[in-house]
């Protein structure tokens, strides 16, 4: 009896030790680079994460099939480890946390949402290792929150919610002659919120008026209040920087108020999930966007055509920035002497052009906001189609 | 019409509707608490069941518009009758506290429960096809209409079934005295099955009427509404039908109101401030009675 007990005390110990003895982080393979993903797989943007995710796989997946990189004379093959953040705030820096001190990554590729790419920056900032948010437009993100001078560690491979805002701006003075608008956002996402406030300062600024601002809470379902206050406002057209889970259900109450007038997004309306919420009540709207899949370059063509063999589906926004997030990072790992932090975190800073799927990436010196283009794009039917390019 | 009668009227049908849905799941607290003096917290969750019990007959049946809503008011009924005998008659004559807290337990395994099989927010389909009038201004889309309409009837079929029928008499009658009234042959455990049946029917009602208003569902849906719906109840007086009616059309007013007049930024604030005024004004709500504790 009481030897069997004992075994059956020991066994779990037993199946732990042999467990922990296959994950010993000195075991693995010295000839990998392990590099951090942390996407929204779950939670309000589960889109935006999968795009993330397969974007990365495949970055991953060609680089390896070429062979790997060569660093110091040395081959390395890439180790991609992906952490799901749940589109929070906590499990995004919850996530950073564990791939930088316990899987020992060299860097990091997301968070892709500004709510959960800010306290992944902190993270990473504070633990020397660099991250790179391919989705994240808020200044904030890489920018020291205490200091208001850059973060070191922390890049983006797209533009800025002040770039978004002028852009918007300028377009619905200049193209759509309107002199009005309404602005309705989420006062508690910080992506959104950004956007709303610096398009208000540039609309204002360019001679344009915004006749009502008007917020809701991330979680609400009923804007019906809000939009007849915005409805009565009579303005030209209405911005909506929200996701696009939240534009489906504020579009179609808008259109069932009889709202007739142009609707604006931002670059968080660009996932395909968009048309299918809204149901036709954003046919016709105007958005700002990271790169158009119908003008692209040809290393972009090619990126978009081995994502649809891939998965079966044109890359939206997040993918492309993803994929060119990996391909930055793969070129610093390229050009550093050795594969560690912050020879990697070096090479980043002195990377001075690269050509994107989404663009060429200039970054200014002692900043990891990169200066590009923007494109403007428009519903038609259940397809995105360009506008026009907004240079910076 | 003037453009600020206008702007008040389309407030009032935006509260309308909004309140309705409330009143609706209000209606679920109030009764149980009625009758078994116990708050049952996974009635917001039964609400969100509802809202998926109609996505599902609308995508994999391909069901209408009417036989959705009996459907789904049919299934929610079941299972609010299941969760009561499985989960809340067991501990009838235990401490309230574990009540509570097995309701608690029930609303956290429904939420998972659908987490397991929908883990993404799902888009329900338009069953009712959208038509805008133009009422000299105001705009009334048929969506608004049936909600509204539809609430409205089933508040006064239950009204009347409370207050006029033999079922009603006996359910008014064990909550009054639960001791002597079964003497009186009536059977309570099957009144008080059809009470929780009748309650998590109207969430099930509100559920649908939810998911084709908000056609963005998920399994966390029901617990932001059910505290509303909660709040209302206690607001109207917990235990009075009428009364969470009521506080439902006041709450959604409120709502609706706050962000007419103030910036929208301030709207739960000044909400739940206000009816934490009420509360203290009227501890026991706008039609509650103080219970008197029997030694």
């Amino acid at each position: 009896m009481n030897n069997r007990l004992s075994l059956f005390l020991k066994l779990p110990v037993l199946a732990a030790m042999i467990a922990l003895a296959g994950c010993d982080p000195n075991a693995h393979n010295a000839d990998t680079i392990k590099v951090g993903a942390i996407v929204e797989l779950t939670g309000d943007m589960p889109a935006v994460g999968a795009s993330s995710r397969n974007a990365a796989q495949l970055a991953v997946a060609e680089i390896n099939g070429a062979g790997g990189i060569e660093i110091g004379g040395k081959t390395y093959k890439v180790e991609l480890l992906i952490e799901d953040n749940a589109a929070k705030p906590d499990q995004s820096a919850a996530a950073a946390n564990k791939l930088i001190t316990q899987d020992e990554v060299v860097a990091i590729v997301g968070p892709n949402a500004s709510l959960g790419a800010i306290p992944a920056a902190e993270i990473a900032e504070a633990n020397q290792t660099l991250l790179v948010t391919p989705w994240s437009t808020n200044p904030k993100t890489t920018l020291n929150t205490t200091t208001g001078t850059p973060k070191k560690y922390v890049f983006r491979a797209c533009f800025t919610d002040p770039f978004e805002g002028r852009v918007l701006a300028r377009f619905i003075i200049d193209k759509l002659e309107a002199k009005t608008a309404a602005v309705l956002y989420d006062v508690a996402s910080e992506a959104p919120k950004s956007q709303a406030e610096l398009f208000r300062q540039t609309f204002e600024q360019l001679g344009g008026k915004v006749v009502a601002f008007e917020a809701y809470t991330t979680g609400d379902r009923d804007f019906s209040a809000q939009l007849t206050k915005i409805r009565s406002a009579k303005p030209d057209v209405l911005f909506l920087p929200s996701y696009y889970n939240d534009v489906g259900l504020i579009s179609q109450q808008a259109r069932r108020q009889g709202f007739d007038k142009t609707l604006i997004g931002s670059d968080a309306w660009s996932s395909p999930e968009l048309v299918k919420l809204a149901k036709g009540a954003v046919e016709g709207a105007y958005f700002a966007n990271h790169y158009a899949a119908d003008s692209a370059t040809p290393a972009a063509r090619e990126f978009i055509a081995a994502y649809r063999q891939k998965y079966g589906k044109t890359p939206d926004d997040v993918a492309a920035l993803t994929y060119d997030a990996m391909g930055l990072l793969f070129a610093a790992l390229k050009a550093a002497p050795a594969p560690e932090r912050q020879a990697v975190r070096d090479a980043m800073a002195g990377i001075s052009g690269y050509p994107g799927v989404t663009g060429e990436i200039r970054f200014t010196p002692g900043s990891g906001d990169p200066v590009k283009s923007a494109v403007i794009m428009q519903v038609k039917g259940d397809q995105f189609s360009w506008v026009m390019n907004a240079a910076p | 019409m003037s453009e600020v009668s206008i702007y008040w009227l389309q407030q009032v049908l935006n509260a309308l509707q909004l309140s309705s849905i409330y009143a609706l799941i209000a209606l679920g607290y109030s009764m149980v608490y009625g009758i078994l003096t116990m708050i049952n917290f996974a009635h917001g969750d039964v609400f969100m069941v509802g809202a998926f019990l109609c996505f599902l007959a609308a995508t994999l049946l391909d069901l209408p518009f009417v036989p959705t809503l009996l459907l789904t008011m049919t299934g929610a009924a079941l299972l609010g009758v299941l969760i009561e005998r499985l989960a809340y008659k067991p501990l009838r004559n235990a401490p309230r506290v574990s009540a509570i807290i097995t309701a608690l337990g029930v609303g956290l395994f429904l939420e998972n429960l659908t987490l397991a099989f929908y883990p993404y927010p799902q888009n329900v389909p338009t069953l009712i096809e959208n038509i805008n009038w133009d009422l000299g201004g105001v705009s009334l889309s048929s969506l608004q209409l049936i909600i509204i309409s539809l609430s409205l009837t089933l508040m006064l079929v239950l009204d009347y079934v409370v207050q006029r029928t033999p079922v009603g008499m006996a359910m008014r009658a064990i909550s009054w005295d639960k001791t002597y009234v079964p003497l009186m042959g009536v059977p309570v455990d099957l009144i008080i099955s059809i009470t929780f049946a009748i309650g998590a029917a109207l969430a099930g009602a509100a559920g649908t009427m939810y998911a084709l208003a908000y056609p963005v569902i998920d399994p966390y849906m029901g617990i932001m509404v059910g505290w509303k719906a909660f709040i209302a109840a206690v607001v109207g007086g917990i235990g009075n039908m009428r009364g969470a009616m009521i506080g439902a059309f006041i709450l959604g007013g409120v709502e609706i109101m706050v962000v007419a007049v103030l910036p929208s930024t301030y709207r739960d604030l000044v909400v739940f401030s206000l009816l934490l005024a009420l509360i203290v004004i009227r501890p026991h709500g706008i039609l509650g009675q103080p219970r008197v504790q029997k030694v």
